[in-house]
Formats: C-alpha cells, sequence, structure tokens
C-alpha cells in the first residue's frame, strides 16, 4: 500500500502569511522582553528552601541586577497584561487557522514503504509458499516471538509444517523481514488488526498466508518502492 | 504517658480545641523542635478564628496521625517520642503528614511513586520510589547477540529513541574499533537532534501542562507528530525506530526526505516563537517556575546531574562539545547555559536547545555527503539484499550476521552520548562472544530522580509537579 508520501507540513501555509497582526507590533520578541527572571517584578518567589540556601539572594538584589526595563515599563506591563494579551491573540490566531487534525478511521496519515505493521507470509507469483524454512527470523527476533517446525514436503522440497508469531509478544523491530533470504515474512502496511481476545493476534501460517494473499499488492509494491535502499 | 496522651486526644474535638488554643498560648521558643512550634502555631491558629468546621477537620486530621500507633510514618529523628507537657496535660503529639503521590498521579510522568512527608502543604522529605517499570533490560542484553540488543534501547527512554541507540553504536563500534562513514554520521547527528526537538517538544510542554497550560502542548505535539513521521519514514517505525545500527545506520534516507526535513525547520522556529510568545512571558509560567527547584551548580555536579539539569546551574558542560562524537565536532552550534538554576533557566535552556538543534540540522541537511551508510565490513554489517541474492559469499555472510551475529574483541567501554535528559551512557563489557557480557546503562533521569528530594524540600506540593516536569523523567529509562 504505497499510498503517496507527501508530507502534510509541506502543503501547509507559510505561518507569517496567516499573521493577522501587523509585523511591527511582532519586533520586540517576548523572549527577549520577559525572559530574564532576575528582572520580574511580579515574580519572585519567596521560598523557605530558597531564603535557606541562598541568604546572599535577597529581594533587593534581585530588584537591582542588571539593566533590566525601567519600573514604568514594568508597571505597565504588569497593570495591560501585555503578555497574556499578545499570548491569547496568538491562540486566537490559531483560531482561525485549519486544524492539523485526522478525522482517523475516514482519513488516514500517509505511510511510507518502510512502514513495519502487521506481519505477512508471501508466495511466489506461481502461488508457491516462499518461505524454506531457515529460520533466520526465528534465530534473529529479539522477543523470541516466531515458532518455526518444518520437514520436507513429499516433492522434496523444504517447507514449514508450522509458523507461529505471537504479535503480543512481537516488538516490531523489522529484523524479520531483514533476515529473510527470500522475502517471504514481510511487515506491511496494515495497523488495524486490534482484536478482542489475547488468542486471536497468536497468529499461525494459514494467517500470516492469508494476509500475505490479502496484502500483496501492497507488499510488492513497498519492496519494490524501497529495493535501491535495501 | 505518650499513650494517656493519645487516648486523651482522641476522646473528643473539644479538647483538641483546648489544647490549640493552649498551644498557641505557648511560646514558640519553649518547644524543642522548631517544625513542631510551627505546626503546632498554625495549628491554633486554624482552630482559634474559625471555630466550627475547621476545628472537625482538624480533629479528623489529628485523628489520623494518631492511627498510626507504631509511628510507621514518622521521619527518623522527628518528635515521634517526645512528650510535650502543656499546662492542662494534655499531649499535642503532632506528626507530619504523608502522602503518597502517584504511581497513578497524571503528573506523575508514568509510574514514579514518591512518598511526600509534608507539614502543611510544606513538603519536608520526598522519597521517590522507582522500579515500577523495571523490566530488567540489562540482563535481558545479556542474552542478545548485539544487534538484538538494539531494540531495547529504543524502549529505554522512549522520548528519545534514536540517541539512545546511538549511545549502544557508538559503544559496540568503539568496542569493535570502527569508524563509521562519514555520511551515517551525519544522518545519525541529524536524527539525534531531531530526536532532540522531539524529546524537548515533549518534556518542556507537558511541563507546561502539568503546571496548567494545554494550549502550547497540542501546538508542540502537531510538531512532533511531524517529526514522528520523518522517523517512520526512514526507519519504518513511528517510535521504537530501530534505525541507528552499530555500523552505521540499517538504510540509507529515502529521497525527498531531506527536503522534507528542510521545509520542516524552517517553520519549526517560528511555531517555538509562538509557543514562546505564549509561555515565556507568561506571569502564571513565570510564578510558578522562577525560583522553584533552584539548584546550585556544587548541588548538580555532586548529584550528579547531567544535561539541562547542570547547564541551567551554569555548568557549562556539554558532551557534544566536550567529547564530540559522530558529526558533532562538524556542526557549529551553541549552547545555553543557566544563571539561576530554577525551573524557568531549565525552561529557557531547552527552548533554546531547540532552536540551536535547528541550526545544527540545518547544517547537516547542506553538508551532508553522498556515500555508504554502514560500514564497509562484511563481518559487522550485512550484505545488501540485492548481493545477497546473487552472490553465494554475501548469503553466508547473511546468515552468520543474523543467526550467530558478530563476535566482538573482548573489553570494556563506557561511552557516553548527550542525550536530551543529559548523560546518557553505556558500560558495555564484551569477553570476546557474541553477546555483550555486561551492559550498564547510565540513565540521565535516574540520577535527577536522586535529587528530587533536596530540591523539593521547603516547597509545596504543586511545585513538586514542577519540578518533576523540569527534570524531564521518563521511567523507560530511570527503571529499565
Amino acid at each position: 500500500m504505497l499510498r503517496q508520501v507527501t508530507f502534510r507540513a509541506a502543503a501547509a501555509v507559510p505561518r507569517a502569511q496567516t499573521r493577522l497582526l501587523l509585523p511591527s507590533l511582532y519586533t520586540t520578541p517576548l523572549r527577549f522582553l520577559h525572559a530574564s527572571s532576575a528582572q520580574s517584578a511580579q515574580n519572585t518567589n519567596d521560598y523557605r528552601a530558597n531564603r535557606e540556601k541562598f541568604p546572599e539572594d535577597d529581594l533587593s538584589t534581585r530588584y537591582t541586577e542588571g539593566a533590566g526595563p525601567s519600573a514604568l515599563d514594568k508597571a505597565s506591563q504588569s497593570l495591560l497584561l501585555t503578555e497574556l494579551v499578545r499570548g491569547m491573540w496568538v491562540v486566537l490566531e490559531s483560531f482561525f487557522r485549519p486544524p492539523y487534525t485526522l478525522m482517523y478511521p475516514f482519513e488516514k496519515g500517509a505511510l511510507s514503504p518502510r512502514f513495519r505493521g502487521e506481519h505477512a507470509l508471501r508466495r511466489y507469483p506461481s502461488g508457491e509458499e516462499r518461505c524454506i524454512a531457515c529460520k533466520l527470523c526465528e534465530a534473529i527476533c529479539p522477543a523470541q516471538a516466531i515458532t518455526i517446525e518444518a520437514e520436507p514436503r513429499e516433492d522434496g522440497s523444504r517447507r514449514t509444517t508450522r509458523y507461529d508469531i505471537d504479535m503480543t509478544k512481537c516488538i516490531y523491530c523489522g529484523f524479520c523481514q531483514e533476515a529473510c533470504p527470500v522475502d517471504a515474512i514481510v511487515e506491511g502496511p496494515n495497523y488495524e488488526y486490534a482484536t478482542e481476545t489475547h488468542e486471536e493476534l497468536l497468529y499461525n501460517k494459514e494467517k500470516l498466508l492469508a494476509n500475505g494473499d490479502k496484502w500483496e499488492v501492497e507488499l510488492a509494491r513497498n519492496l519494490e518502492a524501497d529495493h535501491l535502499y535495501r | 504517658m505518650a499513650s494517656v496522651a493519645r487516648l486523651l486526644s482522641q476522646r473528643s474535638p473539644s479538647l483538641l480545641s483546648r489544647t490549640a488554643a493552649a498551644a498557641a498560648a505557648r511560646p514558640a521558643h519553649m518547644s524543642s523542635s522548631p517544625l513542631l512550634a510551627r505546626s503546632r502555631q498554625q495549628f491554633a491558629k486554624f482552630v482559634s478564628t474559625e471555630a466550627a468546621p475547621v476545628a472537625g477537620a482538624a480533629a479528623s486530621h489529628h485523628h489520623h496521625i494518631n492511627r498510626d500507633i507504631y509511628g510507621a510514618t514518622a521521619p527518623i529523628g522527628s518528635t515521634i517520642t517526645e512528650d510535650v507537657e502543656i499546662d492542662d496535660g494534655v499531649d499535642v503529639n503532632a506528626r507530619h503528614f504523608t502522602v503518597n503521590f502517584g504511581p497513578q498521579h497524571p503528573a506523575a510522568h508514568g509510574v514514579l511513586r514518591l512518598i511526600l512527608e509534608l507539614e502543611g502543604e510544606e513538603i519536608l522529605r520526598c522519597d521517590p520510589h522507582v522500579g515500577l517499570l523495571h523490566r530488567g533490560t540489562e540482563k535481558l542484553i545479556e542474552y542478545k547477540t548485539y544487534l538484538q540488543a538494539l531494540p531495547y534501547f529504543d524502549r529505554l527512554d522512549y522520548c528519545s529513541m534514536m540517541v539512545n541507540e546511538q549511545a549502544y553504536s557508538l559503544a559496540v563500534e568503539k568496542l569493535l574499533n570502527i569508524e563509521v562513514p562519514l555520511r551515517a554520521k551525519y544522518i545519525r547527528t541529524m536524527f539525534a537532534e531531531i530526536t532532540r526537538v522531539m524529546n524537548h517538544c515533549m518534556s518542556v510542554m507537558s511541563h507546561i501542562m502539568d503546571v496548567g497550560a494545554l494550549t502550547p502542548f497540542l501546538w508542540m505535539f502537531e510538531e512532533r507528530e511531524k517529526l514522528i513521521e520523518f522517523y517512520e519514514r526512514v526507519s519504518g517505525a513511528r517510535m521504537h525506530a530501530a534505525y541507528v545500527r552499530p555500523g552505521g545506520v540499517s538504510l540509507d534516507i529515502p529521497k525527498g526526505l531531506l527536503e522534507d526535513i528542510h521545509i520542516w525547520a524552517d517553520q519549526f522556529g517560528q511555531r517555538m516563537d509562538e509557543a514562546e510568545e505564549l509561555i515565556t512571558g507568561n506571569r502564571i509560567w513565570k510564578g510558578r517556575t522562577i525560583d522553584v527547584g533552584r539548584v546550585t551548580a556544587k548541588e548538580a555536579l555532586d548529584w550528579g546531574f547531567s544535561g539541562v539539569m547542570l547547564r541551567g546551574s551554569g555548568v557549562n558542560w556539554d558532551l557534544r562539545k566536550v567529547q564530540p562524537y559522530d558529526a558533532y565536532d562538524l556542526v557549529d552550534f551553541d549552547v545555553p547555559v543557566g544563571t539561576k538554576g530554577d525551573c524557568y533557566d531549565r525552561y529557557l535552556c531547552r527552548m533554546e536547545e531547540m532552536r540551536q538543534s535547528l541550526r545544527i540540522i540545518h547544517q547537516c541537511i547542506n553538508d551532508m555527503p553522498a556515500g555508504p551508510v554502514r560500514v564497509d565490513d562484511l563481518k559487522i554489517s550485512p550484505p545488501r539484499r540485492a548481493h545477497m541474492k546473487e552472490n553465494m559469499e554475501a548469503l553466508i555472510h547473511h546468515f552468520k550476521l543474523y543467526s550467530e551475529g558478530y563476535a566482538v574483541p573482548a573489553g570494556e567501554t563506557y561511552t557516553v552520548v548527550e542525550a536530551p535528559k543529559g548523560e546518557f551512557g553505556v558500560h558495555l563489557v564484551s569477553d570476546g562472544s557474541n553477546r555483550p557480557y555486561r551492559c550498564k546503562i547510565r540513565a540521565p533521569g535516574f540520577a535527577h530522580l536522586a535529587g528530587l528530594d533536596f530540591m523539593a524540600k521547603g516547597h509545596f506540593i504543586p511545585d513538586v509537579v514542577t519540578m518533576i516536569g523540569t527534570m524531564d523523567i521518563v521511567f523507560g529509562e530511570v527503571d529499565r
């Protein structure tokens, strides 16, 4: 499922254009205006802990330290609620912006070809299953979520008799699909497979092969899209 | 004597109020403990000024205290055994109120349990209990190959995934004595900084949310979501990337990603301006953070603080500058340092760090060289898939690497990175086999949490929330 991978922020309107306020009012960034604990008149928390630990740092030194804004500036900022009004203005601006929210069940975010979701066992175009029971995925799996049993089939080819993945153990690291030499086990683009019981998440070979059949188009497309990097 | 006094005090609230009145009449200096005198004064003040309702509340309070007849909640060396004789012969054996903060408290950032010992609302002792998220990561790693151990690091500090991976990968690379290609270094550096922005988006804004402002949290989560999208595009997972590997990175960055990161980085500064417009000057925010949780430089060093907790106190110590790893010696950035060591300074440091991260990201995008992203050694990094399918030798290497893994020469290293939270270190001991003999993880949050007691002393309960926020604690790494 290679959906078109576009970055939505890229399409968004630059923020500067959405500014409703005159730029001149923004010329003094608040972080320079206010970002000093030493010069703030209204905020001097007088904690017992600090009084004991920093006895030299009394209120008088806090007020006079450095060349801060004048008393008139501070008083007017304090009384006119400058910073609060400016903050609320930014909030008001964002109120009129298009929301970033996705209406999830109806809208979904883009997924990259590398997305590691639900597992699937793939088949060759002939319908023959790819997995040759080399057990590399079982060996590499850090969570030991994969169990494989194998024996030769009637035609002499080596295939699995059992391929179980405990999806509740799996940590979706993608090592199994990296390890697989024949691209049999892959992590597909599906992430909507929540169940009501634990047992339903203990996938067996039939379930995994069924997943592979169901998602083969997307899986093949994702592998194709990413094959130059792998 | 004490038991008689307890019986008396349990008998009736009216007796209590008399006691309190007597306590108020009694001068403070007669008591041996200043804290006890202080609480008694407060107690008496309540009872004497507002008679009926508060007297009832005080009685229940007192009753609760006396129920603890074994003194289980009393601090060592407190006034528990002290009998205070008052005129009417009634003992006021007021003990400190002990309260559980968490593990289900929303401001506890996960599963922190604090035992707070209070006098009124003032904190006398703060005892963090950790381990509720302990998963035995370090022990589990001993039973995994070096590659299999990697995903555990995503899950340590689950707010800054790739930086943890980077620390581990650097440690393994040091033991292997290999140097990763330059492009891999730049990719790692860029994603480490993206991770830093991601982490600070999360930590600073949830800190702000704990203190009472929800709006900037949601704004910055929008930005974080974009960064998670970058994670997903580069690694395939939104959070637990398993992308940075010993020997480089797992895959090259896909085409077009750098452009999108560039577009994001261009607009992010403005988004930060908006958030700062709302927060930095805000008098409520300043009132809640300035002078709260002050840490002197000496205390920060004594308690093993690192990262912003150290720099906020004025210590200019950044591992990216002091002992540069990956491409940090090739990029230009500044390290913000606080002056006062309070929560507000640390907030400012984090905001400035995000802007500096943007600088680094821009430089990485512009200077990113072409070339391989994995070390050119088939004994360590797996071959390309196309190669593996055609070449027998590559296939053998592939099988060896994904089953047995690679052996790391015997040795020992303590490798650190400047994680967003501080010094994240991996102490790796190899016995020459394909599994680590020992992997000790040094989590910055653990040291910070240990300092909560001295930081919170003398503050009030809401300030504890502020301090937990400013320490930027994630329990994945604290409990490991």
